[in-house]
């Protein structure tokens, strides 16, 4: 077996004596692998990068680069490099000047960092901008310096700290291929800190999510997002249409009990049916996204699918199909279609057994569920 | 507000402003080159720049104290730079516990009447035999100038983003390389600016100097006090011209160099 090039091992983080932000986390990363740590802001994600990066020191675990634990050594050490969400450029230097400072701390001469220098400089499409100031570039080229500086040095892992969270859209587009094409071409393991589930699936190669200190799913995005363990991971996913549902366990198949505004469903299970999270029946969360649904007039449910019974609310069209909100027993779910529907249309939302994520339900999971507010409650 | 004469208040204004600012100034300029003036003149009798001779012939007291001064006011310098870079640096990077309290500590020499510390300092520093010299001038001047070096070191270390140091260390930088060429040059205009005034309050300092110095030391203000005490109106005058050039040079620099953002994290 080879040795991984990253390889963290319960790995625990603390600020001060307050509850830890990472509470025991290992990952394992392969040579030339990119890995992103997508999570909501406070799970732990950027501690995870900074303990990587050696700006956070671990309170227990260890950090191994191709094998060697390097928890004790100084950022300077670590032989990373790490990309910033505000570029951190150096104003007081040119463009070649920040991305040759690497190249100068390792007494490069002072022709090989000129070639360097240029050889990055075109890479990165920025040619005839090396003695432009930083302070005049654009946050699309500043990104570009950023990465550049990052890469001149040759680093063993690249590390990449929300990147792309300052630039507009259509320059974040862009970015996410560029960057991925050139760690590609380069063979580099990568570590991308990330919030935006897109832009983790777009880029990674394996997808870590965290919540709350902890490692919850790891996998390809496919992985990810096809099969996501827990309803959180799934909400986080995008399949955060919930609805509660009663399932009774029969021979590689899920029975789904008539509901108030569902009728019985037979569902398959495995790749051609629901994702089934654990074999249990009784009450459940179904998870699905907006993308997966569809609108059906009537009861004419084909099967191994499972029709929602609403009234249409709402409808608006933000471009190649019309987007309605659906309500169902007083909860709303957005719904794509290709076909007009009008306000007030009774409607049935149609979810092949594929897009169904079912979880057993946790009891605050059906209090809110319900519409129950639990501080209300105890007032 | 369009009436016939909206302009005048503003005029009015404007001309006493100028009167309060200026009016000082030119009965310095007149008495800097007035040879002869005496009552009842309204102004000088005869002009002349001899008086500017004898204040720059090479022998004479004025300009042995325009070096006296000059060189106290660099050591004084370089004294609170060796002081309030660390300090700077630490206040504004670490946590201190009792960071507030140290900031204030370097407050203290301005917080109480002046005289009395002086007194008391020239009666300590007599014990060790500093009185009259360089280095005890020196060491007064940097108790007092310590407060806005520390100070404003401490707002320009501030205002240079931690990242910028992080970024330096993750490529491979050392703690005292990424100091020297990432935080250091972006925070120069703020430490420059704080040597600058410095340097200006030791030029301008006069009653710690008095009170520590004399009468071996004799710096400018010094001499100008003693001028204007013999009556001796145009040497005295000369004298504040040449203390007035640095402090106009250094209101220059301010606007031109630094930045809102350091002036604003000044004493937080």
């Amino acid at each position: 077996m080879t040795v991984a090039a990253l390889e963290i091992q319960d790995a625990v983080v603390s600020y001060g004596d307050a509850e830890p932000v990472l509470k025991g986390v290992s990952l394992s990363v392969a040579s030339g692998e990119f890995i992103a740590l997508l999570g909501a802001s406070g799970c732990g994600k950027t501690t995870l990068l900074r303990a990587i990066s050696g700006f956070v020191r671990l309170r227990a675990g260890a950090i191994r680069v191709s094998g060697v634990d390097v928890a004790g050594l100084p950022p300077d050490k670590r032989d990373m490099a790490m990309v910033f969400q505000s570029y951190a450029l150096w104003p007081h230097m040119t463009t070649a000047q920040n991305i040759g400072y690497g190249l100068r701390l390792r007494r490069k001469s002072r022709n090989d960092i000129a070639r360097r220098v240029g050889e990055l400089l075109s890479m990165l499409g920025l040619e005839g901008l090396g003695e432009r100031k930083v302070t005049q570039l654009s946050g699309g080229q500043r990104q570009r310096v950023a990465l550049g500086r990052a890469l001149a040095v040759n680093p063993r892992i690249l590390l990449l700290d929300e990147p792309l969270s300052n630039l507009d859209a259509r320059v974040r587009g862009q970015m996410r291929h560029e960057i991925k094409a050139i760690q590609q071409n380069l063979g580099i393991t990568a570590i991308h800190v990330t919030h935006d589930r897109e832009e983790a699936m777009v880029m990674a190669d394996r997808i870590v999510i965290l919540n709350e200190g902890y490692i919850v799913q790891q996998g390809t995005p496919e992985e990810i997002y096809n099969r996501p363990a827990t309803p959180f991971v799934a909400s986080f996913t995008g399949a955060h249409n919930v609805v509660a549902l009663h399932l009774g366990i029969e021979d590689g198949l899920v029975r789904v009990a008539a509901g108030e505004h569902n009728a019985e469903a037979l569902l398959r299970l495995g790749s051609e049916g629901a994702h089934l999270a654990e074999p249990k029946g009784g009450p459940a969360s179904a998870h699905f996204h907006t993308e997966a649904a569809r609108l059906v007039i009537g009861d004419d449910a084909p099967p191994n699918s499972l029709t929602l019974r609403g009234r249409i609310t709402q409808s608006s069209y933000p471009g190649g199909v019309y987007r309605y909100a659906v309500d169902v027993g007083g909860r709303q779910f957005m719904v794509d279609d290709e076909r007009r529907f009008s306000t007030g249309d009774e409607v049935g939302i149609w979810l092949p057994a594929e897009a169904l994520h079912l979880y057993p339900a946790t009891p605050e999971h059906m209090a809110r569920l319900a519409g129950i507010d639990e501080n209300r409650d105890r007032l | 507000m369009t009436g016939p004469l909206n302009w005048l208040p503003r005029t009015i204004i404007l001309v006493l402003l100028a009167l309060v600012i200026f009016g000082p100034l030119t009965n310095l300029l007149i008495w800097a080159v007035a040879e002869q003036w005496y009552y009842p003149h309204k102004l000088p009798v005869t002009y002349g720049f001899k008086y500017w001779a004898e204040v720059f012939k090479p022998t004479g007291n004025a300009m042995l104290s325009l070096w006296t001064s000059l060189l106290i006011a660099v050591l004084t310098v370089l004294a609170c730079l060796a002081v309030s870079i660390p300090a700077g640096y630490a206040l504004a990077r670490r946590s201190l516990p009792w960071r507030a309290l140290i900031m204030l500590a370097f407050l203290l020499p301005q917080a109480f009447p002046s005289v009395p510390i002086y007194i008391n300092i020239a009666r300590i520093f007599y014990g060790y035999g500093l009185n009259g010299t360089i280095t005890g001038v020196v060491l007064v001047h940097t108790t007092h100038g310590l407060v806005f070096s520390v100070w404003i070191a401490t707002a320009a270390f501030a205002a240079v983003d931690r990242e910028l140091e992080e970024a330096a260390r993750s490529i491979g930088a050392s703690p005292l390389r990424s100091f020297f060429t990432v935080t250091l040059p972006l925070a120069a205009p703020g430490i420059m600016a704080s040597a600058i005034f410095v340097f200006l309050e030791s030029l301008d300092e006069f009653t710690g100097t008095f009170f520590v110095g004399v009468p071996d030391v004799t710096t400018l203000p010094l001499l100008l006090f003693n001028a204007s005490m013999e009556g001796n109106y145009q040497i005295a005058s000369i004298t504040a011209l040449i203390l007035l050039v640095p402090s106009v040079g250094f209101m220059l620099f301010i606007e031109r160099f630094l930045k809102a953002d350091v002036l604003g994290k000044v004493g937080a």
